[in-house]
């Protein structure tokens, strides 16, 4: 099947398609680490993640409308603030969601599922009720379009660069937060002993709550970062939520380098072959592929060696 | 063999099945015109892949996020089977080629896949129902259960599974009939399945396949299999240390679980005429363990009730305000998982049934002897120490204040 290609297309093929891949990469990480931190860490099963990031969505259409009706001068940097907003509206929703739904349940893991599930039919309903049943995208600003030219065939477009930019950013912000910060020491304390964490003073209620609440103002900026590349439905969310567990999972769900390894080798092999055979058949062979390995390798690519 | 007969279906179960066959064969037959009938019927085929959550969830504790699988597996089966028999070279004259489904010929397929080809008979057919999601679910089960993937892998693996199965059909329009499915289901065997009388029959053949599944299941449920699947939902390290192969225990229910849905799948097709991936996917599978826990995860008579009354309110709901549909189902979703996770079938034990005893002093031949032996004492003595090991097993059932009446 290579045959009919030159060599240089050949590399510009697997350029371009890489760089796809490193853009979807970029977003199934923003997506994969709030979920990691909500299920690797706490062990909730977060069934409304995708709805979260679809907040996140919802909050910058809202935005790039107000700025663009009343502040067109500053539409230029209307992200920014579009996504400061998204992560708070996300981390305030989720920290509210903790309190009044997953704060019962965290002996019934399988419980957290359903529950959150009902969440995300009545959040999805309420996006359709308030945003309609189309779908809405965001218009960029003027830097934002358009794209780079690296050689004559091989172009990379701006807002993927950005969103890539973005992705570095927060995952380096929550490797900081979470294993160099103090308060990712209680989180990581909390976790691995619950009583012993709150015998040494350690306030583990409101560490599952800001811990959950962050898990989901990152999906918001997720979300966020996701209009760039596609447009919002109501049910949008529900596409990525398989996905996004699958690489969590694949990871090894308490490991963040092994949600960015697994995030990335999924996105180059869905991308990759995306090219040469048809995109649902890519992945069919994608999910195969993991769920083969997962089967193999139950516990992920990076384990972490604790017992429980 | 008596005794053992009794041990497996108490007078309260068989009480229970009375009641619901009362109520599926002869009062809504009654009662309501072929149209309601036909859509009980398509209600009960849920029910079936609810009993097999009850099963393997409630008791094994291993929910499966991809009883579509099998429901869809099922009916897949059971649809290749009719469209092949609709799509006679007759039938199909008009296409470019007769004698292949329309579907196939829409998508410039000139020759019946392989895959196809069985599916002329109807043994196969019937046998394949039955197989292929069992088979399937057996390597599934074998691959995680083995290697001690259980709980919340097992319910994201599962439905994975379930999205990759629904991609598939989709991706594959020449061969599955992609997003629409396989319509335009006419006969079986040369009869119309289509007419009132037809629907009146298939009703009740489903229903006495849905009764066969829950003898099955109270027997599962009731011998020493249940017993064990309940100790290796609560403690599965000490079911596991005391010698037991654990894995072969939830590869087996679910099998079980995998069966009834394929059934349920096959007599859906059969009864609502087609089959599409919309009934394969991880919505309806979510969908499906809803059912389970309305009714109840422990009852399997609570997995029947679930069915019918959730599929009855969606019907209900999405005909007057469709808008509300998904905000009830989510208040459903978190409801009954919060207040009362035993579903229904709780609420019942606890509440109702305890009402209707004191109401009506129904209580059973043990505690009326109690009862009666109370009654007979002219003065509340100061008892002997011993108290009688039946009165104390009954005496939650006696009616409020019995014990200190007298």
């Amino acid at each position: 099947m290579f045959a009919e290609y030159s060599a240089s297309e050949l590399t510009a093929i697997f350029a371009m398609q890489g760089f796809a891949g490193l853009i979807l990469f970029s977003v199934l990480v923003l997506m994969a680490l709030g979920l990691a931190i909500i299920f690797g860490q706490m062990g909730v099963i977060n069934m409304a993640h995708g709805e979260f990031m679809i907040l996140g969505a919802y909050i910058t259409y809202l935005t790039s409308n107000v700025f663009a009706e009343y502040l067109p001068s500053l539409f230029v940097g209307y992200f920014f603030v579009a996504m400061v907003l998204a992560f708070g509206v996300t981390f305030l929703l989720g920290m509210a969601v903790e309190w009044g739904l997953i704060r019962f349940l965290y002996k019934r893991p399988l419980d957290t599922l359903l529950a959150t599930w009902g969440l995300s039919l009545i959040l999805q309903q309420l996006y359709r009720t308030i945003f309609g049943a189309r779908e809405v995208g965001v218009s960029l600003p003027d830097w934002m379009m358009g794209s780079y030219a690296l050689t004559d065939i091989i172009e990379v477009p701006i807002n993927g660069i950005f969103v890539m930019i973005l992705t570095l950013v927060i995952a380096l912000s929550v490797y900081w937060l979470m294993y160099r910060s103090g308060w990712g020491r209680q989180v990581r304390a909390v976790v691995q002993n619950r009583p012993m964490a709150s015998a040494v003073g350690i306030n583990t209620e409101k560490v599952d709550r800001v811990t959950f609440g962050l898990g989901c103002g990152i999906a918001g900026i997720a979300g966020s970062a996701f209009t760039m590349v596609g447009s919002t439905g109501p049910t949008s969310g529900q596409l990525y939520i398989v996905d996004t567990f699958l690489v969590v999972v694949f990871g090894g769900a308490q490991s963040l380098l092994g949600t960015i390894a697994s995030a990335f080798s999924i996105s180059q092999a869905q991308s990759t072959m995306e090219f040469f055979l048809s995109g649902s058949m890519a992945k069919v062979l994608t999910l195969l592929f993991v769920v083969g390995i997962l089967m193999l390798r139950p516990q992920g690519l990076f384990a972490m060696k604790i017992r429980h | 063999m008596m005794h053992s007969l009794k041990q497996i279906f108490p007078r309260n179960d068989l009480v229970a099945f009375a009641v619901l066959a009362a109520i599926l064969a002869i009062v809504f037959p009654l009662t309501m015109d072929i149209f309601r009938l036909n859509l009980v019927g398509k209600y009960l085929t849920y029910a079936f892949v609810a009993l097999g959550l009850v099963l393997c969830w409630g008791y094994g504790g291993i929910l499966s996020l991809g009883q579509g699988i099998f429901f869809g597996l099922g009916g897949y089966c059971m649809a290749m089977f009719l469209k092949l028999e609709a799509s006679s070279p007759e039938n199909t004259a008009i296409q470019s080629t007769p004698g292949i489904p329309d579907f196939m010929d829409w998508n410039q397929i000139t020759e019946l896949p392989w895959f196809w080809e069985p599916f002329h008979s109807l043994p196969f057919t019937i046998l394949a129902v039955m197989v292929v999601p069992t088979v399937f679910a057996f390597f599934i089960g074998v691959a995680m259960f083995k290697r001690r993937v259980g709980g919340v892998y097992f319910a994201i693996i599962t439905q994975a599974i379930a999205a990759i199965l629904t991609i598939l059909i989709i991706g594959q329009q020449g061969f599955t009939g992609g997003v629409n499915g396989i319509t335009d289901l006419r006969t079986f065997l040369g009869w119309d399945i289509r007419t009132d009388s037809a629907k009146y029959l298939l009703y009740f053949v489903n229903l006495v396949l849905l009764f066969i599944c829950l003898v099955i299941a109270q027997f599962v449920r009731k011998n020493k299999l249940g017993r064990i699947l309940v100790a290796m939902r609560v403690r599965e390290e000490r079911v596991r240390f005391s010698g037991y192969d654990v894995s072969n225990f939830k590869i087996f229910v679910f099998c079980l679980g995998a069966l009834f849905s394929a059934l349920g799948g096959a007599m859906f097709t059969l009864q609502v005429g087609f089959m599409s991936p919309t009934f394969v996917g991880i919505v309806p599978s979510i969908e499906m363990v809803i059912l389970c826990a309305v009714g109840g995860r422990l009852s399997i008579f609570g997995a029947i009730y679930g069915a019918l009354l959730v599929n009855f309110a969606k019907t209900t709901f999405s005909e007057t305000f469709p808008e509300l549909w998904l905000f009830a189902m989510g208040a459903l979703f978190i409801s009954v998982v919060l207040f009362f996770p035993n579903g229904l079938a709780s609420l019942y034990q606890e509440y109702f049934l305890p009402w209707v005893k004191t109401k009506f002093n129904l209580t059973n031949k043990a505690s009326k002897a109690i009862n009666a032996e109370l009654e007979s004492k002219v003065k509340p003595q100061v008892e002997p120490q011993v108290e009688p090991k039946e009165q104390q097993d009954n005496s939650a059932k006696l009616p409020a204040g019995a014990r200190y009446e007298s």
